[in-house]
């Protein structure tokens, strides 16, 4: 499988008032041609920072990439110029964000800001640039578009309001689409159509997806695979049925068990107990150690080294590595002979 | 056992907007809740439900109808009434952000209402009950000097509540009590919640638009939609037995996550947006966006009725007055 994008040990850094914010704190990804990546995580672990820092969104000063490398077809972004970077967004990367009132400018109508994008980019002329905005507006579900071109974004509703924005982000046909939580502000009949729409423009296009959210549901439906983040590090890695069905981190788990489930019955629910560290000065071992219910004394002190399960499946846990699994067996044999 | 404690019968609140139109955020609206229950409101934004939550409260006049709350109408209360009246009744708000003031430390926020209804002579006695609800939801008396802002959304919903606990009220109403918070965090809430409920024989109004959450918490479940109540039944007969067609849509586009299931699942999609509620569709007013509409469904509108025991529903579908006419045929 070609790989479109590749993360090598990514820092982001804020510097404040009070101090430096390690937001991200040495991530490693890649993308794969056409495939949709899900990264997941609780607000504050670093995952819009990530994918913020892919697209060079991370306002210098205060923010920082101090450090790592973040290569798209070859070329490593952060070290790209800022004319080169703006070359780059929105033609070749382009992002969605999650409010699409704040992402579109009340006062031009609908079809100036579509075809902007792509007059900006392209030669192209006024009208073959309406053609185009027109064919965009009808794969992504806008009846009548010819005539909606010359509205506002306040004459549209929210779910019509994202799907502009997503035909805003794909009229220039990038490669890759970074979607920053596309449907927490829109109701759930409006996200099952959003996410419908989502597989289709998939479909259509060939267009390499990477998903934040921290929707569990969301991610079930539509991701391949999913990158899951905890405290600025990225703690678990595996296709979509290897985290869902044989997560290995503790935080993974967790996770998933804290989930409402529609189609179970009322057992209690299993709460993550305690918060997440601070980022202003996070622990030198395994973050979760101290919310963890089978911390070790090592997980304190060193941050695990990673341990691979398949090809496709990764964990960053103690509890993988062969010495812990050795001492747990010995103790499992001792309890089994008392 | 079953004993009503609030009764909503034909709520209806209207408000005016610009031009004199009319914005019809409630409309008929009929239920009850029972003593030590948790009864679930929820529905998609702009359906009504928190002018529910708050025409209740008195926070909003009511256009019609009757809200009564232990045999007393709440809003034909005189001031000294209301005042001893919302003892009873406490209200826990969505934005833990927002709802509390910046300004004031933990211990000024808790022991505000306390003051308010001069239920301890004695300083002392106050901190010490302050103190006691801080540890009931699960902090500690130190946290009482501090200011809001150096707690995490989780622990600011929990200063919410146990403000809310300060008068020992009966009832509570949760409006979108979780809704701001991390998942992992959201279950800690709901079950510090329901605690309280086995503890103190709380009964819960609690509104949401997060349906998997509102089953995990509620006995019983209304489901609303553009200001009507169009479904109503325990929570496992509305997962396990929908019958309005607007249920079975919401019920549909929740995924579960679950990849096997999520992956073999039908989707009932809904087509097209939320009518305006300036102007609501004519007969039943969903029927724009029902895959199931008939020709009555547009003239007149659906009675609430008990299709099956403890199960109301308002849809022609099942109104039996119509005939049983086969609604895919029609």
């Amino acid at each position: 499988m070609e790989k479109i994008l590749e993360v090598k040990d990514l820092h982001v850094t804020f510097s404040t008032y009070g101090g430096t914010v390690k937001a991200v704190r040495g991530v490693n990804f890649h993308l794969n041609k056409g495939e949709t990546l899900a990264i997941v995580g609780e607000s504050g672990c670093g995952k819009s920072v990530t994918s913020n820092a892919i697209m060079r969104l991370i306002p210098d000063p205060p923010g920082k990439i101090s450090k790592g490398e973040i290569i798209f077809r070859g070329k490593d972004l952060t070290k790209l110029s800022e004319k080169k970077m703006r070359g780059l967004r929105g033609v070749d990367i382009s992002m969605i964000f999650q409010d699409p009132m704040t992402a579109l400018n009340p006062t031009l109508t609908i079809g100036t800001q579509l075809k902007e994008g792509l007059q900006q980019h392209r030669k192209i002329s006024s009208d073959a640039a309406e053609v185009k905005a027109i064919e965009m507006m009808d794969l992504v579900g806008i009846p009548s578009p010819k005539e909606r071109l010359k509205q506002y974004p306040h004459q549209f509703s929210g779910g019509m309001r994202q799907r502009i924005v997503i035909a805003m982000a794909l009229i220039c046909e990038p490669e890759l689409l970074i979607a920053d939580e596309p449907t927490t502000a829109l109701d759930v009949t409006i996200q099952a159509q959003i996410l419908e729409l989502f597989e289709k423009i998939q479909e259509v296009t060939g267009v390499s997806i990477i998903l934040i959210t921290h929707d569990l549901g969301v991610v079930a439906k539509i991701a391949d695979r999913i990158v899951v983040m905890y405290a600025g590090k990225i703690i678990e890695v595996g296709t979509k049925r290897e985290v869902f069905y044989q997560p290995e981190h503790p935080y993974t788990k967790g996770l998933l068990n804290s989930v409402p489930r529609l189609d179970l019955q009322g057992e209690k629910l299993t709460p993550i107990d305690g918060t997440p560290p601070d980022l202003f000065s996070p622990p030198a071992g395994c973050p979760f150690t101290a919310r963890c219910p089978f911390a070790m004394e090592v997980c304190d002190k060193v941050y695990p080294t990673g341990t691979t399960l398949s090809e496709t499946h990764q964990v960053d846990c103690w509890l993988q590595d062969d010495r812990a699994k050795r001492l747990l067996a010995t103790t499992a044999a001792t309890t089994a002979e008392k | 056992m079953n004993e009503k404690i609030l009764q909503v019968e034909n709520l209806k609140k209207h408000f005016t907007v610009e031009k004199k139109q009319v914005l019809q955020a409630v409309n008929d609206v009929s239920f009850y809740v029972n003593k030590g229950e948790t009864f679930g409101l929820v529905g998609e934004s702009g359906c009504g439900k928190s002018t529910i939550g708050r025409t209740i409260m008195g926070l909003y006049e009511k256009t019609a109808g009757n809200v009564m709350y232990d045999g007393r109408n709440v809003h034909e209360l005189t001031d000294k009434e209301k005042f001893g009246f919302y003892r009873n009744m406490q209200m826990i708000f969505q934005d833990p952000y927002a709802s509390l003031n910046p300004r004031s430390t933990v211990k000024e926020v808790i022991s505000e209402p306390m003051e308010v209804h001069g239920l301890y002579k004695s300083k002392r006695k106050q901190l010490d009950r302050v103190y006691e609800l801080l540890e009931e939801v699960g902090l500690n008396r130190d946290h009482a000097n501090r200011y809001p802002h150096e707690f995490s959304g989780g622990q600011r919903q929990r200063i919410g509540i146990a403000r809310a606990l300060a008068l020992d009220p009966e009832f509570i109403i949760a409006d979108e009590p979780i809704s701001a918070l991390d998942v992992s965090v959201q279950a800690q809430v709901v079950n510090l919640l329901k605690d309280l409920q086995m503890e103190k024989d709380l009964t819960f109004l609690f509104i949401a638009h997060d349906l998997s959450m509102v089953k995990q918490i509620s006995d019983r479940i209304g489901v609303m939609y553009l200001g009507n109540l169009v479904e109503l039944t325990a929570s496992e007969a509305l997962y396990e037995k929908p019958l309005h067609p607007y249920t079975k849509a919401l019920l549909s586009a929740i995924p579960i996550p679950d990849p096997d299931i999520e992956e073999s699942r039908e989707r009932i999609i809904l087509e097209g947006e939320l009518p305006s509620p300036i102007n609501p569709p004519s007969g039943c007013v969903f029927r724009t966006r029902c895959p199931m509409a008939m020709d009555i469904c547009s003239i007149e509108k659906p009675q609430w009725q008990e299709v099956e025991q403890a199960h109301y529903v308002a849809c022609h579908l099942y109104d039996h007055t119509i005939g049983n006419r086969d609604p895919v045929n029609t």
